[in-house]
């Protein structure tokens, strides 16, 4: 091959000049060549990874979105864009999306003012910082069923034993079936506090990386300037230096609410609550239960993917996220 | 330069064409898997059970499978959503080659399961005629049944005789047994959280079945809107349990003393009478409104082969030495760890624990007022109808709506299966 030219290549910056070229051969795995083989090397596994394990289920999604696939991958009936009409002439998927917002309007929202407030406080204390961090950090590692199980069976649960009922026992109020009905809408209750427990401490970690980040010399100069410290400095230095994180834990916080499921379908009867429902349960019950009906559970996987692309897009144009550092 | 960039274009490209034949074959080996009949059967089978609740039948099902002599038979054994996980796997190439279930016309029209009118032939009439035909499709039989569980309500006699209340015979009767049933820490009834089950029993005792002998709705009647109204002010009432931690296949919440009656099915009986000695009964689903009638729903499973199996014939030659040659298996497997009717005329007949007591009504009820899953109702429907019923009892919703969207829904999956 040609690629063994003597010539040591430019991109390799200055060689020493006069020196005698000892060592021609690229050794090992140095020079451009080789270079491109360890960013294959190394990006190769990962990307066969993508392809095989994202872009193909996304490809294969599509073309079976397109078909009448139920109770088979591999369909043959093509029905053009039929599923997507009855997806979205469906009342439940609409329903589910719905929800979705209902959900995100309250979870976002929450979670960001909690998560902040955790930061403040464990950046501000003096004594056991570190412990106090992991101990908010904790729930992170616990999986989502788990949590949902203690929460529905133990904490949550609707007899008399149940670890709230035993609470209001003691004020003389009767047992609350918190997850039979919707009226009252106690599961909102049951799934927003287990979130909430489980992912503030994330975000908080990630408030308190950029908190840290923030220079002393801005609150020393507001400090001379004749701010006063608390809300006035929190609302004009803290805050605005908070922005790019910010707007990364709201975008973030969005895609988790989008892909809510676990606690969802764990807490509510395996999905077999009517209310409640996020798009990702509907969708779930429509192909994995046993309908068995891909075409439209993948035709309502693409309406939710589209959803999902087009408020990030739409939310990165409002605040500015990808824009860099903004002075 | 341009020999080193034009090899690194090779690399690339190579790199890219080898992802590509990667991502290819990976397409193909899933089609393959998908249609795969093809390639020797290699002398294994792979059976799936869902978990059943009474102990000592997971190593049941694993001593007949090992007691097979023509092949290896490997045991699954899937506890939690046993359908929703069948329904996946049958899809991939990890699908079992013999399975249980329910009769399912869907599994008919998606070819995932094959006839089994040639192994079941000689001792056709040895099972119930409506045993056959819960198991029928367009003439031929797909699954041969391996027991018979009928489901009702379980009573607790003296907390009846204290409240000076009768085994009620009609839906608003059982509507009052549990209001006046209710004291302190006992619920008076226990119908399930997620109605999954009692919802066959709640629409079959309006009169009709799902559908008719036409395949055409038959559900949809004024009298299943009243009945799902009362059942929408029982549910409000304080009367029903709500909240146990187990759905009503488990007697735990009736053993617990949580409530006075529950509905359950034949396999809690030797449990309960543990518990309780003689101080239970049992008594069917009331009938509902002027054309209703008694319900006991004749649950069980069937044993099915698909047609995915590795190798077809070897996993029917399998199905017919354990669920039609074996009398003994049956017989174990039916009546040794919790009670099951034995799907064998023949061998329910021999059957002595099921000859005395409650076990006998469970049976007399089994006979009288039992009724049988159909095939072309499929699991897909059964969904649809539940979510009009969750939505009608659970969350206040308009029956009449509820049932008018869900017959939508329905006769669309109708035309669709054909």
């Amino acid at each position: 091959m040609a690629t063994t030219t003597p010539t040591p290549s430019a991109a390799k910056g200055p060689a020493p000049r006069g020196a005698a070229p000892v060592r021609r051969r690229p050794r090992g795995l140095g020079g451009s060549r080789g270079r491109a083989l360890n960013f294959w090397l190394f990006t190769g596994p990962f990307l066969i990874g993508l392809i095989v394990f994202v872009y193909v289920p996304i490809g294969w999604s599509l073309w079976l979105s397109l078909h009448n696939a139920q109770g088979t991958v591999t369909p043959t009936e093509f029905v053009g864009l039929g599923n997507y009409a009855d997806m979205l002439g469906d009342g439940d998927f609409v329903d589910s999306l719905v929800n979705f917002t209902i959900f995100a309007a309250i979870i976002v929202p929450i979670t960001y003012a909690l998560s902040l407030t955790l930061a403040l406080l464990v950046h501000r204390i003096r004594f056991m910082k570190a412990f106090f961090r992991s101990v908010f950090f904790l729930p992170t590692a616990c999986s989502f069923v788990v949590a949902s199980l203690v929460w529905k069976m133990s904490l949550f649960n609707g007899l008399r034993y149940g670890m709230m009922n035993t609470v209001l026992g003691w004020f003389g109020i009767d047992s609350i079936a918190w997850l039979a009905s919707p009226h009252p809408p106690w599961y909102w209750l049951v799934i927003c506090s287990a979130r909430l427990w489980l992912q503030c401490g994330f975000y908080m970690i990630l408030f308190l990386a950029a908190l840290q980040n923030i220079p002393r010399e801005l609150y020393e100069a507001a400090a001379v300037d004749g701010a006063k410290p608390g809300w006035q400095t929190f609302r004009h230095i803290t805050l605005p230096q908070l922005r790019a994180t910010s707007v990364a834990v709201v975008l973030l916080l969005l895609i988790a609410a989008y892909q809510a499921f676990d606690e969802f379908y764990n807490i509510l009867d395996e999905g077999r609550a009517t209310w409640g429902r996020p798009p990702l349960v509907d969708l779930y019950l429509q192909a994995l239960g046993a309908n068995q009906d891909y075409g439209h559970a993948s035709a309502g996987a693409l309406i939710l993917a589209l959803l999902i692309a087009l408020v990030t897009l739409v939310q990165g144009r409002f605040l500015g996220f990808g824009r860099g550092d903004e002075k | 330069m341009s020999n080193i960039s034009r090899g690194r274009d090779w690399d690339r490209r190579g790199v890219l064409r080898a992802m590509g034949g990667v991502a290819a074959l990976g397409g193909l080996a899933a089609c393959g898997s998908n249609t795969g009949r093809s390639g020797g059967g290699g002398g294994s089978i792979k059976q799936m059970y869902h978990a059943y609740g009474e102990q000592g039948t997971q190593q049941a099902a694993k001593k007949f499978a090992d007691a097979y002599g023509k092949a290896k038979v490997t045991i699954e054994w899937v506890p939690g959503e046993y359908e929703s996980k069948l329904a996946t796997t049958l899809l991939g190439s990890g699908a079992p080659d013999v399975f249980e279930y329910h009769p399912d016309l869907q599994l008919v029209r998606s070819r995932q399961i094959v006839p089994l009118d040639d192994i079941i032939a000689d001792v056709k009439d040895d099972f119930l005629p409506e045993d056959i035909t819960a198991n029928s499709v367009d003439g031929k039989i797909y699954g041969i049944r391996m027991i018979d569980d009928p489901q009702f309500f379980f009573y607790r006699k003296s907390l009846f005789e204290k409240a000076g209340v009768k085994p009620p015979a009609t839906f608003d009767e059982l509507i009052d047994a549990a209001h006046k049933l209710t004291s302190g820490k006992v619920k008076g009834l226990y119908i399930g959280q997620n109605l999954k089950t009692i919802s066959k029993p709640l629409v079959w005792s309006t009169g009709p079945h799902y559908l008719d002998a036409d395949h055409r709705i038959a559900y949809h009647t004024d009298n299943l809107v009243e009945t799902l109204t009362k059942a929408r002010e029982l549910y409000k009432s304080k009367s029903l349990l709500l909240g146990a931690p187990t759905e009503v296949w488990d007697p735990a919440s009736f053993l617990q003393g949580l409530c006075a009656i529950q509905w359950c099915g034949i396999w809690a009986i030797p449990a309960i009478q543990k518990a309780f000695g003689d101080d239970f009964g049992i008594f069917p689903f009331p009938k509902s409104g002027a054309k209703g009638r008694q319900v006991v729903y004749n649950g069980g499973w069937s044993t099915y082969v698909s047609a995915k199996a590795k190798d077809v014939d070897a996993a029917k030659e399998f199905v017919k030495w354990l669920w039609i040659d074996q009398k003994k298996y049956q017989q174990e497997w039916a009546l040794d760890y919790g009670f099951h009717i034995p799907a064998r005329k023949s061998i329910a007949a021999g059957a002595d624990k099921l000859k005395s007591g409650v076990a006998a009504e469970a049976v007399e009820l089994f006979n009288t007022h039992g009724v049988f899953d159909d095939p072309y109702w499929t699991e897909g429907m059964f969904n649809i109808l539940l979510d009009a019923v969750v939505n009608s009892v659970r969350d206040n919703k308009s029956p009449e709506a509820e049932l008018d969207s869900a017959d939508k829904k329905i006769e669309r999956a109708l035309k669709k299966l054909g």
